[in-house]
């Protein structure tokens, strides 16, 4: 293997290595997804596996677990060549899984997305349900989930969903167990719960590869590091010695120089709110059993942070402001005009456009283009007499696409073929097109790479200065704390507390956060807070 | 352990080479199958390539494409439209009762009647959230029970304006064959270039999805199955038309299974998000020349629907092997 000579470590034998793959090369139509890779994870060992958007770590993944096939090269398993024609192989060979976009069937309960496959069965065969759910309950509060596993998984939020993925995987015992990008709708306390977790299956000898884009996580739990650049490994070595900026470097393709010129979070910070009228306010907004009576504002020019812990109401709120949830009580004025109709079409020409957090489920439409994805809520407005205008399509998606560095083989491509992050810049581009008056922004950076995620913050900003007004809802605490001028703290569905100005810190806001959960839920105190303007 | 990774490779390179077989069958499967039909009949059936033979076989398929026009659009939308036979006879039923009026006053109270069957049929589905498949089906029962109410027995065409619609032809083209060519391309631009067409794939493709996008989605599903309406009623007035006769009790049973054959063997998936109009067209040209051929051969009527039921296999496993991949 000619590659392997440039790499800073030397070949680990392969007898070492529980899961390994050698000369690996995977094409799909008119990419090359996978050029000659080698990778492999040891037990005992967490493995970080990183690179930008669309750099094949997904693709990787996917071949290691029997997902797809392999072009060239070969998967070696505990040192054995081995073939898993399909995901359910490469689980009963004790490899556990969680991909990217979370493939749990929404419609079934919890409880039995929990126990698929593995049921604990009463008499004459048949589900033992109550054992099921009792079960489900106990698993699941100890990963920090209070929820109820009766109900579809589908109601629970991307985040929850996550967790109970994680739970799925742990459960199965498996000796090497793979992670996708697991906590990107993760709030930090769950991050600690899946590091715990992480640690200790490490402890047991478990081999672990770990995804992710958040850098700081992968120094909290990585030993080695593997990087990808255009699929092709371009470094395996010790995490521990590698400075933070090579990394990025190595990422990137760029000299260490050009990435300390740029930092790490793009958000320009303070923004000029004058005393201007809000743009976006919501009054007593409530949705039975979720929100109960959400009051806040938005000025023009202001970026408007939501905190709170997962399941606190966040996401329920910005969908009621956009008519994604039907409310049953409260008004929402755009630029002083009440929003009537109660529905996203009315919402999007009143000027409010929400990215949702779910993008799977929600936001893109696998089967049309990128180009068709990202003109879809503009469509009237690119038609003439109902006849969609292709030049006006094709001059919007070009500039979006090279603004934020979309990777495509074509705007013809199929969204459902790009990678996690690719879909969703796909998606900040559909909605930052319809050129809103307020944009609500549900984990805008999910999946994101740093360098296109510091393009994105410097694009929201670059809008708020412009007059928009912005809703912010990040796990990411730093992006939440560097991009919002005000943080609304909300806890279940209710506003509890507000952070202005230069009491934005993550202290405080952490500290918000946690007396907000010693209250406890329904304090009429917290609920009367209202936003200051 | 060479073995084992020699054994893997084949496993692997079998694998992959049937999904692209699977691939090119669910694309063009469809014309290949037409194709080989044109080029059997060529050979074995006597009297095939005469002109007249062609514009019988025009004639014949007409109905169906016009009706499996509209139901791709139903499908396409992740829906279905079972009332389209039913809408059939009640064209044929208004044909009868209004021709006093004329042809095209007939045709167009024959429309408006399949207007207002889609237009029930897209409320139930788009405002009250009925499944389509029981929406429909409920107005494919009550549909030819109306069009029974209104015509309750057989009545022969008289009118020579309806006549000359039946047999006649421009430039040795068939009038039903000219009208559904009209169709088809208007179907297909409406699909590829018009701002309903996008709409209605994206619903069809993530109804959730399009929904917070804000797109008009009960306005698109009800267009869609007035659509399916209006394309039925009109393939019920180019059938009366043909048989010089309105018979409600018969004209359309079926129809819905021909149209879904048309327009899933022509490669449409049934879980929305795509509508083949060309394929659309092959798949009804196919199952016409298949009980064509089987007629001719003089085999049994019964073979024909075995015939489709291979087909429809056929091109089903393609779908499933395509969506697995
Ligand atoms: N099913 C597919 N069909 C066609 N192209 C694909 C398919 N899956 C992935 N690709 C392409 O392969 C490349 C690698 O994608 P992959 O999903 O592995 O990226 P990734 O490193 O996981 O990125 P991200 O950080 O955004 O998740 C991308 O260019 C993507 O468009
Ligand atoms: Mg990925």
């Amino acid at each position: 293997m000619p590659a392997t000579g440039a790499l800073d470590v030397p070949e680990v034998p392969d007898t070492a290595q529980a899961l390994s793959v050698h000369g690996l090369t995977k094409r799909f139509p008119g990419v090359l997804a996978l050029d000659a890779v080698d990778f492999g994870v040891q037990a005992g060992e967490v493995h970080a596996l990183i690179g930008e958007n669309g750099a094949g770590k997904s693709t990787l993944i996917k071949v290691l677990t029997g997902v797809y096939q392999p072009d060239e090269g070969e998967v070696r398993h505990q040192g054995t060549p081995v073939a898993f024609g399909t995901p359910l192989a490469a689980q009963r060979a004790g490899i556990s899984t969680i991909y990217q976009e979370v493939n749990l069937v929404p419609l079934m309960s919890v409880a039995r997305n929990l126990h698929l496959g593995r049921e604990p069965l009463g008499r004459f065969g048949l589900i033992d349900f109550s054992r099921m759910h009792r079960e489900a309950a106990e698993t699941l509060r100890a990963y920090g989930v209070h929820a109820d596993v009766r109900g579809p998984l589908g109601e629970l939020g991307v985040g929850a969903q996550q967790m109970v993925a994680l739970a799925r995987a742990v459960s199965f015992e498996a000796r090497v167990v793979i992670m996708d990008e697991p906590t990107s709708s993760l709030e930090p306390r769950e991050v600690e719960t899946l590091f715990g977790v992480i640690r200790r299956l490490r402890d047991e000898g478990v081999a672990v590869v770990y995804v992710s884009h958040r850098l700081d996580e992968l120094y909290a739990v990585c030993d080695t590091v593997t990087v990808l650049r255009d699929g092709r490994r371009v470094h395996t070595g010790p995490l521990a010695e590698l400075e933070r900026l090579r990394l990025v470097a190595l990422m990137l393709g760029r000299e260490m120089g050009e990435v300390r010129a740029e930092g790490t979070t793009k958000f320009g910070g303070e923004h000029e709110a004058a005393s201007q009228e809000p743009v976006l306010r919501a009054e007593g907004l409530s949705v039975p059993h979720q929100l109960h009576g959400v009051s806040f504002s938005v000025r023009p020019g202001e970026v408007v942070g939501l905190g709170g812990l997962l399941g606190s109401g966040r996401t329920e709120t910005v969908k009621a402001v956009a008519g994604a949830l039907q409310a049953s009580a409260g008004r929402v004025t755009v630029a002083g005009v009440p929003l009537r109709g109660g529905s996203p079409a009315a919402a999007i020409r009143a000027g409010v456009s929400l990215l949702p957090e779910d993008r799977k489920a929600e936001g893109i439409v696998p089967g049309l283009s990128v180009r068709e994805n990202i003109a879809l809520a503009m469509l009237p407005r690119l038609s003439r007499a109902g006849l969609v205008s292709e030049a006006r399509i094709d001059a919007l998606v070009g500039t979006f696409m090279e603004r934020l560095r979309i990777k495509a083989s074509s705007p013809r491509q199929k969204a459902g073929e790009l990678s996690g992050g690719n879909q969703q810049k796909v998606l900040l581009a559909r909605w930052l097109a319809t050129e809103p008056k307020v944009l609500l922004l549900d984990e805008p950076t999910r999946g994101i790479d740093v360098g296109a995620k510091a393009e994105v913050q410097r694009l929201v900003d670059e809008l708020a200065a412009n007059g928009l007004g912005v809703v912010l809802i990040s796990s990411d605490l730093e992006e939440l704390i560097e991009g919002s001028d005000r943080v609304v703290v909300l806890r279940d569905g209710a506003v509890v507390g507000e952070l202005a100005g230069d009491e934005v810190t993550e202290g405080a806001l952490m500290e918000a956060i946690a007396a907000a959960a010693v209250q406890g839920p329904g304090d009429p105190a917290g609920r009367e807070e209202a936003p200051r303007d | 352990m060479t073995e084992v990774a020699e054994a893997a490779g084949t496993r692997r390179r079998t694998g992959r080479e049937r999904t692209r077989l699977t691939a090119w069958l669910q694309e063009y499967g469809v014309y290949a199958g037409v194709v080989v039909l044109l080029l059997f009949n060529t050979v074995f059936t006597e009297h095939f390539l005469s002109a007249e033979n062609f514009r019988t076989q025009a004639v014949q398929v007409a109905p169906i494409l016009i009706v499996a026009l509209g139901m791709a659009l139903a499908i396409g939308s992740e829906g279905i439209d079972l009332s389209v036979g039913s809408v059939m006879a009640l064209s044929t039923s208004l044909v009868a009762l209004y021709l006093g009026y004329g042809p095209w006053v007939a045709l167009l109270v024959a429309v408006v009647g399949g207007a207002a069957v889609g237009l029930v049929n897209g409320s139930l589905i788009a405002h009250i959230g009925v499944q389509p498949i029981v929406a429909t089906l409920a107005l494919m029962v009550g549909g030819r029970g109306l069009a029974l109410v209104l015509l309750p027995q057989l009545e022969d065409v008289r009118d020579p304006g309806m006549r000359a619609l039946g047999s006649g032809d421009l430039l040795g083209v068939p009038y039903p064959a000219l009208v559904a060519v009209v169709l088809v391309l208007l179907v297909g631009f409406t699909v590829r270039r018009t701002t309903f067409g996008r709409q209605l794939l994206a619903i069809g493709d993530s109804r959730p999805a399009a929904r917070l996008a804000g797109l008009p989605v009960r306005r698109v599903l009800i267009c869609v199955y007035v659509c399916s309406g209006v394309l039925a009623a009109v393939a019920g007035f180019l059938a009366t038309a043909r048989l010089q006769a309105s018979d409600p009790t018969s004209l359309g049973t079926l129809m819905e299974l021909s149209a879904i054959t048309a327009v899933v063997v022509g490669g449409t998936p049934l879980s929305g998000g795509r509508v083949r109009v060309g394929g659309t067209v092959a798949g009804a040209v196919l199952i016409q020349l298949l009980t064509a051929t089987l007629i001719k051969h003089d085999l049994p009527p019964s073979w024909t629907q075995l015939a489709q039921a291979v087909v429809i296999v056929v091109a089903v496993y393609a779908a499933r092997e395509r969506g697995k991949r």
